[in-house]
């Protein structure tokens, strides 16, 4: 098996002038940077994001540039976080909170579901909810319990929310930029394994344009799509790399978008594969490789090969550091899914 | 300045106190006259409408309403206290006499309960009032929030959180008061100590008896004051107000007052608490002793008269209004969930219309 840290494949292979090679969680500070110069309604607040500049220090610098009414420092609490943005929301601030971890969003999760995404529809349109959550997400720090969630479906399952999360550094500035500027609550999935890879990123470049829910092709390949988002598409990636050797010509989506999912995207991709695998981090049953499925199953009946597999998580509370790797999607269990969708066969 | 209420605390429920009986029997003049009397008419405008709704309900007009009679004083004093160029209040969802207070359309207020929205539709931006909230507690970081915007825009706006003892109990409430007392923020935490949450009286509810009392714990001034007393409410508010607009931050304000009526219409307060309970309570009623006040004042049965018949007319153009609203379109399902709503999202409104249209 392939020791995962031993190949950091980078994503971003070019070099063009006006790109900064960085870390993720410096692109993420970069992207909050900007935002907090370009608009002067931008607000950052969470545990520990202002003199400390973030546990993750993704907030670094800011405090210091901007200050303690632009950047600051909240009591320990997160509903009081969420509860303090949608007030700051209302009265025409636009909130970029953090929480610390995902599993910490929890004590929120009234705030979010019942206040964040139904603000706007309860008070028919007259105040919006242009809030950006920054989540770290996901495993594979050897974090303690409740650091290592994966909590895509929850939020992309509730109406009102945005969910979306980026794979590389230039994916993070982007995608944090668009949701910032985005008028509806978004909730920003952080990679925490991917903090610390560095890549090009083009802080120039107009991809703020781009539409929300909009997915990128980031390997080409002619015999099946894996279908990731957040750490697993490098996962995905080497996986490509691996199956190349023995002549799998894998396409790799990043989907970026975990509500509203690019179905248009994803069924051009499988249109021409005729085989999917939907790659995930969270537990298996009722995540959101079954809403991938689902899309993939109504745009590409016809045009698919075999069933759309799914490598995910098992159905257990995320294990303890010792144990958690066995539990991540590796690259072997990912081949093993590429190889069974492409050893099927009908009747 | 008039006392705005004693500090004893409550006993098993809300006990009535036998202090007031004087005060309303003192005269008023001038300009404090002309507050009675308007703070007077709209609390029978609050009253009238209220038993209004609960007929409303009866009839089939309205599936469930939240009666709010007993607590007109709490919620008319308080937000007719407040100034709606720059303040804003964050109701629950037994607010009636606040959207009196704050002249918010009655109808977009009562279609809440009439079915039409859940949080209402009246001019929320407008009125200074957000939309009706039924998550117990939730709506106070809010207030909290809002008066975090003021305080970073500098700003001399006010928040007040309407809550009840129920909700005293709720970890939300805690949150807010805490971020409230660290940024010295301009908020009110209004509580309405209505004896009641629904069927657990408020000696089962709040360690300790007093939610005002819980303020010293986040360093702000905590008052506990008689919610029957039109003025006293009115009055503290004002105080409070004046404190946060000179930078001295929050105020815990504790008005002991009576929920009268069922916690809604479909509750039945026979099944946990006696008739008696609920007859003490009617001498303390806070319309009869703002009358009593307006009397000893030298106005008369005709003045009384004419409120009453105006405030019957007023309820009668909201219930001409609220008939009004039958149905409501298909779309609007989904026109207000997002600002920039996604492709896919579009697609399912188009195809909802098509589908319920074809019914």
């Amino acid at each position: 098996m392939i020791d995962r840290v031993m190949s950091d494949i980078r994503l971003d292979q070019t070099d063009a002038p006006g790109t900064t090679t960085m870390t993720m969680q410096r692109a993420i500070a970069t992207a909050l940077a900007d935002a907090l110069a370009d608009d002067p309604s931008v607000l950052v607040f969470g545990e520990d994001v202002g003199k400390l500049g973030g546990v993750f220090r993704a907030t670094d610098g800011l405090h210091d540039r901007f200050g303690s009414a632009r950047v600051f420092d909240t009591p320990l609490a997160e509903a009081g976080i969420m509860g303090m943005a949608v007030g700051l929301a209302m009265n025409g601030w636009r909130p970029v909170p953090e929480i610390q971890f995902d599993g910490f969003s929890y004590p929120a999760i009234d705030q979010i579901v019942n206040q964040v995404a139904r603000m706007r529809n309860r008070s028919r349109g007259a105040f919006g909810m242009p809030i950006t959550l920054r989540l770290p997400s996901f495993g594979g720090i050897n974090a303690p319990e409740h650091h290592g969630e994966s909590m895509e479906a929850l939020f992309a399952h509730v109406p009102g929310l945005k969910v979306v999360s980026p794979s590389t550094p230039d994916e993070a500035y982007h995608l944090l930029r668009q949701s910032i500027a985005d008028p509806d609550p978004v909730i920003f999935m952080e990679p925490k394994a991917r903090y610390w890879h560095k890549g090009a990123v083009n802080t120039a470049d107009a991809a703020v344009d781009l539409p929300v829910g909009t997915s990128r092709v980031v390997r080409q390949g002619r015999h099946v799509t894996l279908i990731a988002w957040g750490a697993m598409v490098a996962r995905c990636l080497q996986a490509a790399e691996l199956g190349a050797e023995d002549g799998v010509e894998i396409e790799v989506v990043d989907l970026r978008w975990l509500k509203p999912i690019d179905a248009a995207g994803l069924a051009a991709s499988v249109s021409r594969t005729g085989r999917a695998v939907v790659v995930h981090e969270a537990p298996l049953t009722a995540g959101l490789g079954a809403e991938v499925v689902a899309l993939l199953m109504r745009d590409c009946f016809a045009a698919l090969k075999a069933p759309v597999g799914r490598v995910a998580g098992y159905d257990v509370p995320y294990p303890s550091q010792v144990l958690e790797e066995r539990y991540l999607p590796s690259i072997d269990r990912i081949l093993t899914g590429v190889q069974e969708t492409l050893e099927f066969r009908r009747g | 300045m008039e006392g705005t209420g004693s500090t004893d605390s409550a006993g098993q429920t809300n006990a009535p106190r036998s202090d007031t009986g004087d005060r309303d029997a003192q005269s008023i003049s001038g300009p404090r006259l002309t507050l009675l009397k308007l703070l007077y008419e709209r609390m029978l405008l609050a009253r009238e409408l209220d038993r209004e709704s609960v007929a409303m309900q009866r009839q089939g007009i309205l599936p469930g309403y939240a009666p709010a009679r007993g607590q007109e004083a709490a919620q008319v004093g308080s937000a007719s206290a407040l100034d709606r160029a720059r303040d804003f209040a964050f109701p629950t969802y037994r607010e009636l006499g606040v959207a009196v207070g704050l002249e918010a359309d009655l109808v977009g207020y009562i279609a809440s309960h009439q079915g039409a929205w859940h949080g209402g539709m009246y001019d929320f931006a407008a009125s200074r009032m957000a939309p009706i909230n039924a998550v117990v507690g939730a709506p106070v970081p809010h207030a909290m929030g809002w008066a975090m915007g003021e305080k970073l825009a500098a700003t001399d706006g006010c928040a007040i959180a309407y809550f009840g003892d129920g909700a005293s109990s709720q970890g939300d409430i805690h949150e807010a008061m805490n971020f409230a007392g660290v940024w010295n923020l301009p908020v009110i935490f209004f509580c309405q100590n209505n004896g009641w949450a629904i069927s657990l009286p408020t000696a089962q509810q709040v360690a300790g008896g007093s939610v005002a009392a819980r303020a010293a714990g986040y360093g702000m001034p905590g008052v506990r004051i008689d919610g029957n007393d039109v003025l006293a409410v009115y009055d503290a508010v004002q105080d409070a107000l004046a404190r946060a607009r000179g930078g001295g931050g929050a105020t815990v304000i504790e008005a002991i007052t009576y929920r009268v009526g069922p916690h809604s219409t479909s509750d039945d307060p026979g099944r946990y608490r006696s008739l008696d309970d609920e007859q003490s309570w009617l001498t303390r009623d806070p319309v009869t002793r703002a009358e009593a006040r307006l009397r000893a004042s030298g106005l008369d049965d005709a003045y009384v008269a004419a409120a009453l018949a105006d405030a019957r007319e007023q309820v009668e153009r909201v219930r001409e209004g609220v008939l009004a609203i039958t149905q409501r379109p298909t779309a609007e399902m989904f026109d207000f969930v997002f600002a920039n709503p996604p492709a896919a999202f579009i697609a399912q409104r188009a195809h909802a219309i098509a589908e319920l249209t074809n019914d």
